[in-house]
């Protein structure tokens, strides 16, 4: 154990561990529960399309529509988008150092992944309930 | 300390420099660190491709004929076997890091050979998908 009349961190902030981005291991953590989820749901969807290679509207509608097709995709979109957003999110702090135009990538890609993710999502929820 | 040594040595001594990209040969397991974040990057942008896709399926006959030609052609059968690619690496080698997350498989030895393993999966897996795919249109 340190000395903690020795440490600049308090006893408090030790007890937390959020460390100083007040955030702890969520960031690291979020990213591998949606690795993980995306694991068996990739390895599904590629099988999926693979199986709908060349296949007619209306097949592609009714595979989208099954209520199991239609909830693992709604899980694979919101896995995805959170995994990429979380991930671009490093890459733009490891590289972009000017706190501006940081700031402006990080808000875009966040806005982006949150606004392409409900459009994926509401174009599975039109054909699921045949809108 | 390394900054008293130089000033024992008159200040003369050469400092150690970082690998110079272009002249420095990465290691494999470094090539498989930085293909990790350019795939995701990638898979990220081709994620687009898929929206496009559902959009498309969502909206009727004239919009998902027009994705659907779009992905037959050869710059969008490029760009999905690009994105299979990409996904079957990024999948294979974030394994790896789950496995290097549950503290196995960090020596050199096995790094290198987790690292030719992921390379070996992704070619592997993207070839049966696509040589499947091409059987399933076969067929149709």
């Amino acid at each position: 154990m340190t000395d903690t009349t020795k440490s600049l961190r308090s006893p408090l902030g030790r007890a937390r561990g959020l460390g100083s981005a007040k955030d702890g291991t969520h960031h690291w953590w979020a990213q591998r529960v949606t690795a993980i989820a995306m694991i068996p749901l990739m390895l599904w969807f590629v099988a999926s399309i693979v199986s709908l290679a060349g296949a007619p509207l209306p097949a592609v509608q009714a595979w989208i529509a099954s209520p199991i097709s239609a909830v693992l995709l709604l899980s694979l979109i919101v896995a995805v988008f959170h995994h990429a957003q979380l991930g671009l999110q490093v890459v733009i702090e490891d590289y972009v150092h000017a706190e501006g135009v940081k700031l402006v990538l990080l808000l875009a890609v966040k806005g982006a992944a949150w606004l392409f993710g409900g459009i994926a999502a509401f174009s599975v929820l039109k054909i699921a309930f045949g809108g | 300390m390394a900054n008293d040594q130089t000033q024992a040595a008159g200040g003369k001594r050469p400092r150690p420099l970082s690998p110079h990209l272009q002249i420095y040969r990465l290691p494999v397991t470094a090539l498989s660190s930085i293909t990790h974040r350019a795939t995701g990057v990638a898979l990220s942008a081709g994620t687009l491709l898929l929206v496009c896709w559902l959009v498309a399926a969502a909206n009727g006959p004239a919009a998902f004929a027009g994705v659907s030609a779009f992905i037959g052609s050869p710059i969008g059968l490029l760009l999905i076997f690009g994105w299979s690619l990409a996904l079957f690496y990024h999948l294979g080698n974030g394994i790896r890091h789950l496995f290097w997350d549950a503290g196995h498989g960090f020596d050199i030895a096995t790094a290198e050979k987790s690292a030719y393993a992921v390379i070996a999966f992704a070619v592997g897996a993207t070839l049966l998908a696509w040589i499947v795919a091409f059987a399933v249109m076969g067929g149709r």
